[in-house]
């Protein structure tokens, strides 16, 4: 019984962190083109207001996903277009536009606050698959959306690292200048991949607020922050789409038992394990990086030869390297 | 072409403006209000009385204070999305120290000294750890700073329900009031603190002083514009971006200070307003030249005082302020894009 209750829990865990492996994937794949997209944390907010009040204005719950994604689209283009074309600095431009969809959000939200709208249809069994002992539980009596994240995992590991566009991306990515030499336009690509990772970010946004935190709620509705937790996730997941969809999961994993041990545990105050993700953040991007700080290079350099292998490998274990050209604007000439 | 440039950027930037007004009125016909009632309403709330715009001076204080320590990080080259909560960590320390000499015999001038003085304390010191994180840690600043920010929010919240909360039940609206003997004073019959406004100023110019009159400032803009190449040339980059980090989060922990001391009296859980991220877009907008920090800050200031009008007058919310906001420093981006790709084709 005890078990079964966990089982159950864990199975809400995978259907928590599917708006992250979604958002995760998305911006995984614009840096993979050498684009940062900071607004991921604003178009989370904007997409989920805009899904919510669309589906709720048509009664069409995919139409709602559907203007989740245009926005998620809209804010990269601008991205792209203010970065690429107009060669303004990425994290500027990013970090107004993060800032700004959130006003907006609360804004045009407004008048949406606290209705009750379509709520995308509850888990049903896949047949056969659900009846596997323990996986079944976990991974086949889920919602629509759960699925689609499971093909979206496997099509995105597919598409990067087996197929030839994929090889491409991670060129235009890591070497821009040999890519562009062998006929590759970058730039162009580069619109298309951050328009596109923009469009998975912004089916985040209606994942929660037609989904896992049906409704919006305005300020309150619980959904700042997380697009920071998706850029920390990316850089964990050492832009991997299947390391960062598994930070996902051990993120939302984590949630979980934040909130389990909040029950057993009534002497830490809620307000502190609300925030545990933040703190846990910075130690995650502390762990990836640190490999690459000089004072830890010299301070292993000093260790006795019998331990120095060991904690170096330790280290370059856990390091993660963005895509070389991560951030810098490409000049064809 | 070198004679019209001036009037030509001044043109392109007048563009800008009018993009974001022409984008926040379709938001706002979006939202099926009259755009320019709106506007309106703002002025009003902002200007229409000696008290309205004391209290948006008022809100200038802590945005000059946050704009300047911006503008100290930004040229080091530095994100320190951090302001946020090291205002906070400001309030925080300066909190502390008037609950623990409240009730000694301290004279009251020098307690309200020592509050200062910590608040300027606790915010550098918050300042310093996004630091070291980002120096030592290799974690980049905007996570670093901003990880740390919603620390410091939970830490605020969980002083005023817990440890420091109002005899019998906490509550939101925060601690327990301060003693008037504790107040900085303000201005009979008004919110505004001349105290407040003094240090604001000041701050200010120290900052421009420094950044364009001096030794360090002259390094630390050469460490933001060419860490790898300043140094080579010797200069010790990770001590001036320490120190970049310390200045900035000791100005944004006297804002929070000062919230404490002339605005709230108490703590309070949103005791950093989002002035620590307004901060940063006034620095955005001013293109990072300090001479331009008062006047854009004011401005900002007023847009959000006056906005608090529009959910009484007009039931919209009044995160309008922030729309412009952002749309206006995201034209003024985009506009300095393309002059500079009119200039290359030219």
């Amino acid at each position: 019984m005890e078990f079964n209750l966990i089982l159950v829990g864990l199975a809400g865990v995978i259907a928590a962190a599917t708006p992250i492996v979604f958002a995760t994937i998305g911006e995984t794949i614009t840096e993979k083109a050498g684009v940062t997209n900071l607004s991921v944390n604003g178009t989370i907010i904007l997409s989920a207001m805009t899904g919510f009040a669309v589906a709720t204005s048509t009664d069409n719950l995919w139409l709602g996903f559907l203007a989740g994604a245009f926005v998620g689209a809209l804010v990269a283009a601008i991205v792209a277009f203010s970065s690429i074309t107009l060669k303004q600095s990425q994290v500027a431009v990013g970090f107004v536009l993060t800032l700004m969809c959130r006003d907006l959000a609360y804004f045009l939200g407004n008048p949406f606050m606290g209705l009750s709208g379509p709520r995308v249809p509850p888990a049903f069994e896949i047949p056969l698959l659900s009846k596997i002992p323990i996986l079944g539980t976990l991974f086949f009596n889920q919602d629509i959306l759960v699925y689609l994240s499971f093909l979206l995992i496997i099509f995105a590991n597919i598409y990067v690292y087996k197929t030839r566009p994929g090889l491409s991306l991670q060129g235009i990515g890591e070497r821009p200048a040999s890519a562009y030499i062998r006929g590759t336009n970058v730039n162009k690509m580069r619109y298309i991949y951050t328009i596109l990772g923009g469009a998975l970010v912004g089916v985040a946004g209606p994942m929660y607020s037609l989904s896992v935190k049906a409704g919006w709620k305005g300020t309150i509705s619980g959904l700042d922050g997380i697009g920071w937790i998706v850029l920390a996730i990316v850089i964990f997941g050492g832009w991997n789409p299947l390391r960062g969809s598994l930070g996902a999961y051990l993120f939302a994993f984590l949630q979980w038992l934040g909130l389990v041990l909040q029950t057993s545990l009534p002497g830490i105050p809620s307000q502190v394990l609300q925030v545990a993700p933040f703190p846990l953040m910075i130690l995650t991007l502390l762990l990836v990086n640190i490999g690459n700080a000089e004072w830890v290079d010299r301070t292993i350099m000093g260790l006795p030869e019998n331990v120095r292998p060991a904690i170096s490998r330790l280290l370059r274990s856990m390091k993660t390297n963005p895509p070389s050209s991560l951030g810098v604007p490409f000049e064809n000439e | 072409m070198k004679s019209g440039s001036r009037w030509y950027r001044f043109g392109i930037q007048v563009a800008a403006v009018v993009l974001a007004l022409v984008f926040t009125s379709i938001i706002l016909l979006i939202a099926k209000a009259q755009p320019l009632e709106a506007y309106k309403n703002i002025l009003v709330g902002s200007f229409s009385s000696i008290e309205a715009i004391t209290n948006v001076i008022v809100v200038w204080i802590p945005l000059l204070l946050a704009s300047a320590g911006a503008l100290v990080t930004f040229t080091a080259g530095l994100w320190n999305i951090g302001i946020e909560g090291q205002i906070t960590l400001g309030a925080i320390s300066t909190t502390l120290v008037l609950r623990l000499l409240q009730h000694s015999d301290v004279s009251p001038a020098i307690i309200i000294f020592l509050a200062v003085l910590s608040g300027f304390i606790g915010g550098a010191l918050w300042a310093a750890l996004a630091g070291a994180l980002k120096t030592y840690g290799g974690v980049n600043e905007i996570f670093g700073g901003l990880g740390l920010n919603f620390v410091a929010t939970a830490m605020t919240i969980w002083l005023i329900f817990g440890p420091w909360k109002r005899p019998g039940i906490g509550s939101m609206s925060g601690t327990e009031p301060f003693a008037n003997t504790l107040w900085l004073p303000t201005i009979p019959g008004l919110r505004l603190s001349w105290w407040s406004l003094l240090i604001g100023i000041l701050a200010l110019v120290l900052v421009y002083v420094l950044l364009s009159n001096t030794h360090f400032g002259l390094k630390l803009k050469a460490v933001g514009k060419n860490r790898k190449a300043a140094s080579v040339f010797g200069i010790p980059t990770s001590n001036f971006m320490m120190s970049a980090f310390l200045i900035c989060g000791g100005l944004a922990g006297l804002a929070g200070a000062l919230q404490v001391l002339a605005v709230y009296h108490r703590l309070i859980p949103s005791i950093s307003s989002g002035y620590g991220y307004l901060g940063l877009m006034v620095g955005m907008l001013i293109n990072y030249q300090a001479i331009w920090a008062a006047p854009v800050a004011f401005f900002f200031a007023a847009l959000n005082f006056g906005s608090i009008q529009l959910p009484i007058v007009m039931k919209l919310d009044s995160s309008l302020s922030g729309v412009l906001q952002g749309a206006l420093v995201l034209f003024v981006l985009m506009m300095d894009g393309v002059r500079k790709r009119f200039e290359k084709k030219a």
